[in-house]
């Protein structure tokens, strides 16, 4: 069954220096206040697993708690670059960034391999692409059955799994639903998982065919409402497209990053006052 | 009525190739813009699949994202990730695979991973994301791009999503269908040439010429045999595009108002 610690008490047991995490959403549901406090408790040398990767990672890269990517696409949706992830990655800064890209469906297919306990997961993919030349992960192999070239890729376990949900109940049943793209199969791909949630009640309420991580698949569930900001709750909030707007600018240079991670999230106790620290300076 | 810029133009020529009844797979931007352009007029019954997992979404105003919340409210059916591209595009649900990118050779391949070399990139791009399957395994693929030299190459710097690769027969002995149909820019209609696979002029907009779309690509572009003038925008695709921009700018404001 499911334990609820704090999220700093969770972030300090499961999250440990050189660990692979993947912190999922895809734009909806991403687990900024989990990913806040890792950067807050300084983990170093992470491997960092996500379909999109977007504000959350370019912060954790930036501020050096990653030595590794694996993803699919790194961009500030429907905004442009990620500042500091190029930094890294043309510059070196803060420090050398290893990268391994897939495609969406390719790691898609990788983690539902993880959760199935196969060692790969295969696709239709890759063939005339100059990925696989700079990925030892994807090969090809031929079907034994139709003689099919298909792509294989190397499945991946994150050593924990981090995702935002809607709701628990008390015994630590996960509820999700909307977009929820990869988060089921990262969830159970884990040797651990945390769940962030808006809410905890008595009843889930849910359809059969839910979306539902039952409790024991579940290591903790951290009550943080509205710990999805600046990205959306579906029947929650709507995503704060202003937030991903401006991140443009405070991305571009070191200082400028440098100084809103300083005052916006290494100063603030919680997530909480995070939100607020960035109301009081907006207004 | 004047159209607004040359991306609206293009945004309205990519919305009429789109069929009603077709299932179109979307990239967010440009694509999607086209796309429910199209919806709204004449392919109300278009089927609209987003890689985050909306199948048959109506959304009334543009995504800033390709995983926005409207597209969940509006759609048939939300299904995972996993799904979306296992049973409905590598399924062959998916009629028409829709696309921009960074770069694009002349035979069609895209690039939307780095400008440079692979190790040391002069640009590091946002990366493939669901481009590749999609350019795989759509029955065909168009493209949407701004007609600039250092976007239309000879080479792309790095083949992120296979077009028809070195040209002739090279996709189909690789082992792909489909292929890229059409590409859509700012000053015309690029389509690959039946034998060779390479991109030639089909359509040139009113007011550009010959030598204006040659200066702007990055290879010896050529021409097709017979090279029409894009019917300019009528008036009904001017308002919906227009209605549909306006829309979308009130309901960004009212959001934003509403957060902060």
């Amino acid at each position: 069954m499911a334990h609820f610690p704090s999220l700093s008490e969770a972030i300090r047991e499961l999250v440990h220096d050189g660990d692979t995490i993947a912190l999922e959403g895809f734009t909806h549901l991403i687990p900024y206040a989990a990913g806040h406090e890792i950067i807050k408790q300084g983990r170093r040398d992470l491997t960092i697993v996500r379909l999109t990767p977007d504000l959350l990672y370019d912060q954790m890269i930036g501020m050096g708690c990653v030595r590794k990517m694996i993803f699919a696409w790194g961009g500030n949706p429907g905004v442009g670059m990620l500042h500091r992830f190029r930094d890294a990655i043309e510059n070196g800064w803060p420090h050398a960034l290893e990268i391994e890209e897939l495609s969406h469906a390719a790691l898609s297919v990788a983690l539902t391999a993880g959760a199935s306990g196969l060692p790969m997961g295969i696709l239709r993919g890759f063939i005339g692409s100059d990925l696989p030349k700079y990925n030892k992960n994807i090969k090809f192999i031929t079907c034994p059955f139709s003689g099919d070239k298909l792509a294989a890729v190397r499945a991946i376990n994150p050593d924990v799994s981090i995702i935002h949900a809607q709701k628990a109940d008390r015994k630590g049943n996960v509820l999700l639903w909307g977009i929820i793209g990869v988060q089921k199969e990262c969830a159970l791909a884990a040797k651990n998982c945390l769940v962030t949630v808006e809410e905890i009640v008595d009843e889930l309420d849910a359809p059969p065919n839910a979306c539902i991580l039952p409790s024991w698949t579940v290591h903790s569930v951290c009550h943080v409402p509205g710990g999805a900001f600046p990205s959306y709750v579906h029947d929650y909030y709507e995503r704060n497209n202003a937030a991903y707007i401006e991140w443009d600018a405070i991305s571009k240079s070191r200082e400028t990053f440098s100084q809103w991670m300083e005052t916006h999230i290494m100063k603030a106790k919680n997530f909480e006052q995070f939100k607020e620290s960035l109301s009081a300076h907006s207004t | 009525m004047p159209v607004s810029n040359t991306v609206d133009f293009m945004t309205i020529v990519a919305a009429r190739r789109l069929r009603n009844h077709c299932t179109c797979f979307v990239g967010i931007g440009i694509p999607s813009k086209a796309a429910n352009l199209a919806r709204l007029t004449h392919a109300p019954d278009i089927v609209l699949i987003y890689e985050s997992g909306p199948i048959g979404t109506k959304p009334d105003v543009l995504p800033l994202s390709i995983g926005d919340g409207v597209l969940a409210e509006t759609a048939d059916t939300v299904v995972s990730t996993p799904e979306i591209f296992s049973y409905w595009l590598q399924g062959g649900r998916v009629d028409v695979g829709f696309l921009g990118a960074a770069q694009i050779d002349k035979f069609a391949n895209l690039n939307s991973t780095v400008i440079g070399d692979y190790n040391s990139p002069k640009v590091r791009l946002p990366g493939a994301g669901g481009a590749p399957e999609i350019a795989a395994l759509a029955k065909e693929t168009l493209i949407i791009i701004p007609h600039e030299k250092r976007k239309l190459v000879e080479r792309v710097d790095f083949i992120t999503s296979a077009g028809y690769l070195d040209g002739g027969d090279a996709r189909e002995k690789a082992g792909l269908k489909g292929g890229p149909s059409m590409v859509i820019t700012d000053l015309g209609v690029l389509v690959p040439e039946e034998e060779t696979k390479e991109l030639v002029v089909q359509q040139l907009y009113p007011g550009v010429s010959r030598d204006e779309i040659k200066e702007a690509t990055g290879w010896d572009l050529r021409f097709a045999e017979e090279v029409s003038e894009t019917e300019p925008p009528t008036e009904t695709e001017i308002n919906a595009l227009n209605q549909l921009l306006e829309r979308t700018r009130i309901a960004r404001e009212k959001q934003q108002n509403v957060l902060r």
